[in-house]
């Protein structure tokens, strides 16, 4: 028989974490910090109104951009959030969760050998969308140093004449590293020189801790060379509806909303419904799980402060990403390790890019009692570790 | 400062100071002089544990009362009410709006006790019109706690 796949991807590098997720998964007992969604459940008007919706019969599908009122919400949101102004009925479009979005963007713009620039440690879907849509991904090595912030002369020496695309993730998964206004003036001033475009996933935007989010598209001249994603995963804890969104220039909108109508058809019509509740009545809760966020950011903190595990202090997102090199083995020796010993999961900085080595991701997506409990096993793992690091 | 200490204490009393402290990116004396200052100044006025004594052998009886009265000179809504909350068996007394005048809440052993208490004590104040008792047939969720379920994690153990 003929080789029916696709060389392009069975070549793709299979997902890090699915790699673990297995590991993980033979181990049923063991606790897990290694989530990447909310523990809260979505507020309850807000499932509730999906449930109305589905009462009422609203089984159809929608418009391929989505919903107007969602559109109109949307745009409402990106107004009130990041004073950007937007048009419901031409810049907007509603996705299958912030991945399609970062998907549609990057096939409606990449041409085969246009160079786009992922700053790593970020999300695992970047680069392998990026090589779907035939771009070269060029990886940009984020550092603790830098608290994991872009920065210009970084950016400025991975530009050739073939980059077109900067993939922005912050806030970032999984470092917790966030990019205030002076960090996004100094990055913008590069993109508008060299005439290069954004695609900033703000998926985390809601979760920034001391400090409300900026995007960059609210930049004089950004705007016009940005797509903003967004979504209802992370911000009110939606994940299983898998619900996102992009704003941007309409010509790019256009050409993502044809690849999206051909592959997709339309978002979830429940799921849309919800998140019009959510963007119309859902502040509260976004806020009351910010806070619960923000504790919990502390007590890890504090908790790695005293096991004497080194932590560049995370400002968004809901991970910590200690540093784990003093212990010399790999990331991945370090989480099968005390995943074997000590039975909790967590995931090595591994599986978001060859630079997330030394460090692994801690998830605070979990009740205090549960990252009690789980931080005292890591402690315990810790201590032997340097017990025997001491005696030899 | 106080409303997060409130809002975090109003979910768990128990919680160790430290890790409260911590959490608030605070010092625990800060944290601990805050809360004496809110018992003093009666805005924390007890710890108190939530049971589900369904779970347990014990019977009880929960009866919730409206009681209309006709407040008397000298005796207003206050006085009155003081006179119902002082009993013992008294759970909680609410002055409403509407209907009625007080919501009465009595947690009594048996249901006897809980009548005894009506036709002995409450519907012989003087003051006291009427009553109308309603029992409690199933507690499903109280102070925000859903009494019933036992949350279990399904989320997948490792997502990116």
């Amino acid at each position: 028989m003929r080789n029916f796949l696709s060389d392009k991807c069975v070549g793709l590098k299979p997902s890090g974490i699915r790699k673990f997720f297995d590991v993980v998964s033979e181990m049923p007992d063991a606790i897990s910090l290694g989530v990447g969604e909310p523990d809260f459940d979505t507020p309850w008007h807000i499932r509730e109104e999906g449930i109305y919706s589905l009462e009422r019969g609203r089984t159809f599908y929608t418009s391929n951009a989505g919903l107007k009122e969602l559109k109109v919400e949307v745009c409402r949101y990106l107004k009130r959030r990041c004073g950007l102004t937007y048009d419901a009925d031409r810049d907007v479009m509603i996705t299958v969760g912030g991945s399609e979005a970062i998907d549609m963007a990057l096939r409606a713009m990449l041409n085969p050998g246009d160079e786009v620039l992922i700053p790593q440690p970020s999300y695992v879907s970047y680069e392998p969308c990026c090589l779907l849509a035939d771009g070269v991904p060029v990886i940009i090595e984020l550092k603790e140093e830098d608290q994991f912030r872009l920065k210009p002369e970084q950016l400025l020496a991975a530009i050739t004449e073939r980059t077109k695309i900067l993939v922005l993730p912050f806030p970032n998964n999984p470092t917790g590293g966030i990019m205030e206004r002076a960090d996004l003036e100094a990055i913008a001033k590069v993109l508008i020189e060299k005439d290069i475009f954004v695609l900033s996933d703000e998926i985390y935007s809601e979760l920034t801790y001391g400090q409300e989010h900026v995007s960059i598209a609210s930049l004089p001249g950004m705007k016009e060379r940005t797509i903003v994603i967004n979504g209802f995963s992370k911000a009110y804890a939606m994940t299983g509806w898998r619900l996102g969104y992009a704003a941007g220039p309409s010509e790019i909108i256009k050409q993502m909303i044809k690849i999206h109508q051909y592959a997709i058809m339309c978002a979830p019509t429940t799921s849309q419904y919800a998140a019009v509740e959510a963007m119309r009545n859902g502040d509260e809760d976004v806020a009351r799980m910010r806070e619960a966020y923000d504790g919990r950011r502390r007590y890890l903190l504090h908790a790695m402060e005293e096991m004497k595990l080194e932590c560049f202090e995370p400002k968004g997102a809901f991970y910590i990403f200690p540093n784990i090199r003093r212990f010399g083995m790999s990331s991945e020796e370090f989480a099968n390790r005390l995943l074997q010993e000590e039975k909790v999961a967590v995931v090595p900085g591994t599986a978001f890019g060859d630079c997330g080595e030394g460090f692994i991701r801690i998830s605070y997506a979990y009740s205090l009692e549960d990252l009690k409990e789980a931080i005292s096993r890591v402690a315990r793992f810790v201590g032997r570790l340097d017990q025997r690091g001491a005696a030899c | 400062m106080r409303d997060k200490i409130l809002r975090m204490l109003e979910r768990n009393s128990r919680i160790d100071l430290k890790d409260l402290a911590v959490m608030l990116g605070s010092d625990e004396v800060t944290v601990a002089n805050e809360i004496a200052q809110m018992e003093k100044e009666n805005i924390i006025c007890g710890y108190h544990t939530m049971i589900n004594w369904e779970n347990t052998s014990q019977e009880k009886v929960i009866a919730l009362i409206e009681v209309r009265v006709t407040p008397q000179r000298g005796m207003g809504f206050d006085k009155l009410a003081e006179r119902i909350y002082q009993y013992e068996e008294v759970e909680t007394v609410y002055l409403m709006s509407g209907g009625y005048d007080f919501t009465v809440i009595l947690d009594g052993k048996t249901l006897r006790e809980v009548s005894q208490f009506v036709s002995d004590k409450l519907s012989t104040l003087e003051s006291v019109l009427s009553t109308s008792t309603h029992f409690v047939l199933k507690k499903y969720k109280e102070h925000g706690t859903v009494l019933a379920r036992k949350t279990k994690d399904e989320r997948m153990l490792v997502t990116p």
